[in-house]
């Protein structure tokens, strides 16, 4: 009897040990794959950034760090300051409008709380560019909106709703709500539904029970929804183009004319590979912070 | 340049571009005998085109005039081929379809192959004035497969009157302020501007630049939006009530809502070409030179202005044209003599850089 009780232990222990190289099978395609196909075109963008670039696109060896210089341009960095606005005001709305929503859908039953998922994530079911050309149908002067607006004697004349700054925040929200969402939802299902009753037979009300309990331990939850929805809105450029009309662009918009206007690859380069160490910064931060969450002072 | 899908662009090119190390390009562009009798089966041919821009049948049809086995693949804008033709020593195309201004960049340097002639009797087909645009004097390097110009595509309904001037997009009446779209792609940002303050389309004068960008960042906050693929689309909604649009283009509107209008202003617009090129690369110049030819025939060409409503350079197709398609889409009716009145569009070397900083700059302003 205690034989059989402490064999586990050991063994478990054993196990991990003895491991050492046999993920190597299981990660290899992962990991090759990776490194082929992001980690070689990061080096390739790192490299370009440093040439001068070539009349017909590509790039000249010849060294210059112009390309860094030129992103602190004011005309850059006024692009580059409103991209990170931009998003992070779309990730913040998609916050307070995602948390609600991922809060009431981990409380309903089984049955619709699938229907509910289901809901959610059935826009992506849709071609990303017909969704926003719905867009444009719904919303543009003469559109549906404002055709029941006017013919139900509500305005007189069309609102302009599209190809505003404004416009862009409503595309991108509704494009990356889900990414904001479904972390949410997982993170606010895994709750232990005793901690919440354990709180409230203590005498917290339901207002305290949620600010002490649930919303410290559905934050590690929020932190990856907020990176879901921050990482692309901030490199998105259809949505600007095509919501915004073109008068407000962001740095996917540059990086994208840097190389089919302007055929400046190595600023392009720098552009791309800028975007790429600032979110990959902001992921480091998300995921140290959420880390310290989940495990509490005893590391941190 | 009138097919520019921004949108597809980016999705297919950021790909091809990580794996195109150098764009330095070597080539000859000295003319090489090309053999008359050459047996055109025994060659290949590699057609690069913007999508939608020749008939589909095209490849099997020529296959079958020349026993020429062809393939025709795609680009979608003159950026896209550019970086192409550029990016290794042989790109495997044989024939380019690139505007005028970049035959001429690519002719400089020397990665298009002079055309021979003797090969493309068709020629004969073309207006006189077609064999004399300043971006490739005598036909050289290219040969014209469709032109036009660029003006103001509007609503009359809506504007309530007829534009005659870059002003009236430039500097719009009050009630058609946030009704007006402009293109935001290469040369045709700044043309409605240098155009209306009377200088060249082609100018390097830093004063004049200013001076339209000056203009282009007073327009931009009365612009409706910048669209360079869907505008005739805002126009047939009623989104918008003018724009700026390449003629071509501007039919697609027609198509949809005959009231619609296309003038170009009095102060004059770009002549813009589209051309057919020969690789220097190319092993297989005879059957280049074939293809071109075979495009010169009237019939083909007819169909190119038939369907995709864009005026070619070839006399011979334009008379065959059915009068009233020019009466559905009078664009198509627009003389030679009125195309040569205004400016081609040249290119600029590394003076072109000048309005790349221009568009960026107006572009990125708020």
């Amino acid at each position: 009897m205690t034989e059989t009780l402490q064999r586990p232990a050991p063994a478990a222990r054993a196990g991990r040990v003895r491991l050492g190289l046999a993920p190597a099978p299981f990660l290899a395609p992962g990991m090759i794959y990776l490194i082929v196909f992001m980690a070689v075109p990061v080096g390739l963008l790192a490299f370009y950034t440093f040439f001068e670039r070539g009349r017909f696109g590509g790039i000249v060896f010849e060294f210059t760090l112009d390309n860094w210089v030129k992103l602190f341009e004011p005309l850059y960095l006024g692009v580059i300051l409103q991209s990170i606005a931009l998003a992070g005001i779309v990730t913040l709305l998609a916050l307070l409008i995602g948390y609600p929503m991922a809060y009431a859908i981990a409380g309903l039953s089984p049955k619709w709380r699938t229907v509910a998922l289901v809901a959610v994530v059935l826009p992506f079911w849709t071609n990303f560019l017909i969704r926003t050309y719905a867009w444009i149908l719904l919303l543009n002067n003469a559109g549906w909106v404002n055709q029941w607006l006017q013919g139900l004697g509500i305005t007189d004349a069309p609102i302009s709703m599209l190809y505003t700054p404004q416009a862009i925040v409503v595309g991108l929200l509704y494009m990356y709500l889900p990414l904001m969402v479904l972390p949410l939802y997982a993170s606010l299902q895994q709750l232990d539904p005793s901690l919440r009753e354990a709180a409230t037979n203590l005498g917290a009300t339901p207002w305290r029970a949620f600010r002490t309990v649930t919303f410290p331990l559905s934050l590690p939850g929020a932190l990856t929804g907020c990176i879901f929805v921050f990482v692309p809105a901030m490199s998105n450029f259809v949505i600007p183009e095509l919501i915004g009309g073109g008068k407000t662009i962001m740095i996917g918009n540059l990086v994208r004319d840097q190389f089919f206007e302007a055929r400046d690859w190595p600023f392009g380069a720098t552009l791309a590979l800028l975007l790429t160490i600032f979110l990959v910064l902001v992921i480091v931060v998300q995921s140290a912070v959420s880390r310290r969450l989940t495990e509490g002072p005893r590391r941190g | 340049m009138p097919t520019t899908r921004r949108v597809a662009a980016a999705a297919a090119g950021t790909i091809a571009l990580a794996f195109a190390l150098s764009s330095c390009a070597s080539g000859g562009g000295g003319a090489e005998e090309l053999d008359p009798n050459a047996d055109l089966s025994e060659q290949t041919l590699t057609v690069s085109i913007w999508a939608d821009y020749s008939p589909e049948d095209l490849a099997e049809r020529f296959e079958e005039a020349t026993g020429v086995k062809t393939t025709i693949v795609n680009h979608t804008t003159n950026e896209d081929i550019v970086a192409k033709l550029t990016a290794s020593a042989d790109p495997g195309i044989d024939v380019a379809f690139v505007s005028g201004q970049y035959a001429q960049a690519l002719g400089e340097q020397g990665i298009l192959a002079k055309l021979d002639k003797s090969l493309i009797p068709n020629e004969k087909n073309l207006y006189p004035e077609a064999l004399e645009l300043a971006y490739d004097e005598g036909n050289v390097y290219s040969e014209p497969y469709a032109w036009g110009t660029t003006g103001l595509c509007y609503r009359p309904d809506l504007t309530g009157f007829d534009p005659t001037s870059w002003n009236d997009l430039l500097n719009p009446k009050p009630e058609l302020v946030g009704k007006t779209t402009m293109l935001s792609t290469d040369r045709w940002l700044s043309m409605p501007a240098l155009k209306a303050e009377g200088h060249s389309i082609n100018t390097t004068d830093d004063a004049e630049l200013e001076d339209a960008k000056a203009q282009l960042l007073e327009t931009k906050p009365t612009l409706l939006a910048y669209d360079d693929t869907t505008f005739y689309s805002k126009l047939v909604s009623g989104e918008a009530a003018m724009v700026e649009a390449w003629d071509g283009w501007c039919n697609y509107g027609i198509a949809e809502d005959p009231s619609i209008k296309f003038v170009v202003p009095e102060e004059g617009a770009d002549l813009w070409v589209d051309t057919m090129t020969v690789l220097e690369s190319s092993k297989n110049k005879e059957a280049a030179m074939a293809f071109i030819n075979y495009i010169l025939d009237p019939e083909v060409q007819t169909w190119v202005a038939e369907n995709i409503l864009y005026k070619v350079p070839n006399k011979a197709a334009m008379d065959a044209l059915d009068p009233a398609l020019i009466e559905s889409y009078p664009t198509l009716g627009i003389t030679v003599d009125e195309l040569m009145q205004q400016e081609t569009i040249v290119d600029l070397g590394e003076d072109s850089l000048k309005y790349v900083d221009l568009n960026a700059e107006v572009l990125a302003t708020n």
